[in-house]
């Protein structure tokens, strides 16, 4: 167990930026509006793209801007535009299953930054390739090549089944 | 450091569980899903850097992660929208049918 941590450059950055990212989760649970749910979680989602900058992985940020913020927040909030989402009156509240999963939740936390505390990690910094999109491009078309396959057939089934799925079906009548 | 970056994806996987277990509207709880997935992929970025050994595989299995959880997030709303108009509800109480 050691708590001290010098105060350098990338560890203001790491707390602001973890701090909006924690903040964004919570709003998100807290709001009452779907939409505003949506919005605060892509803050989250921008936040980490920030934590992947500061760690050398600028090409997973970029890509977690283009493919969360872009993609997923729309894709989200066209569901939510499609259905129904005005609150009919008041929801009723679980008292008794919200509480369990909260007492499960914080225990979990518990468990795992006590595993985290107690692990003993190497204190060399890694040295990444300057160029590490280069380098990630390289990878994914040498080393890495069957799975880049893999994911394009993967995502054209998915994107033919969601076509399928949400398809409106002819009348009947 | 790699304490702190591990932390963090700690305290937003237990956000996003408690949201997937008490959230009614199942947009909400797919939100809640990315949310874990995210949490998931900073840990993997982190590993990338401040692992024994450092290398791009971190970050590619992230690359992997998201594409996944994109195509999920496509197909989970797909079906969203189709249980939308069989039954004109969005919450996943709601949805029982294989009960009956």
């Amino acid at each position: 167990m050691n708590f001290n941590i010098d105060l350098t450059g990338e560890f203001v950055a790491f707390f602001v930026l973890a701090v909006c990212a924690i903040v964004g989760a919570v709003l998100a649970l807290n709001f009452t509006k779907v939409v505003h749910m949506a919005i605060s979680l892509a803050f989250t989602f921008i936040s980490l793209a920030g934590l992947y900058v500061v760690l050398d992985a600028e090409f997973v940020a970029f890509v977690q801007v283009l493919l969360y913020v872009g993609a997923i927040t729309i894709l989200m909030i066209f569901g939510i535009m499609m259905t129904k989402h005005q609150g009919e009156g008041q929801e009723p509240t679980r008292p008794l299953l919200e509480t369990l999963a909260a007492i499960g939740c914080l225990c979990l936390l518990g468990i795992l930054i006590f595993a985290i505390r107690d692990a003993d990690f190497p204190t060399e910094v890694g040295n990444l390739p300057a160029d590490s999109t280069r380098e990630i491009g390289k990878l994914l078309f040498t080393q890495m090549a069957i799975p880049f396959e893999l994911v394009s057939v993967l995502l054209t089934v998915a994107f033919i089944g969601a076509i399928a799925l949400a398809k409106k079906e002819e009348d009947p009548q | 450091m790699l304490a702190s970056y591990l932390t963090l994806a700690a305290v937003l996987f237990c956000v996003g569980l408690y949201g997937v277990l008490t959230k009614r509207n199942a947009i909400i709880v797919l939100l809640s899903i990315e949310l874990m997935l995210n949490a998931v992929n900073l840990n993997l970025v982190a590993f990338s850097k401040y692992g024994v050994h450092p290398s791009l595989a971190g970050q590619i299995f992230s690359l992997f992660t998201m594409t996944v959880a994109a195509a999920e997030a496509a197909v989970g709303v797909a079906i969203l929208v189709a249980i939308y108009r069989a039954r004109t509800s969005v919450n996943v109480d709601e949805f029982d049918e294989l009960r009956r």
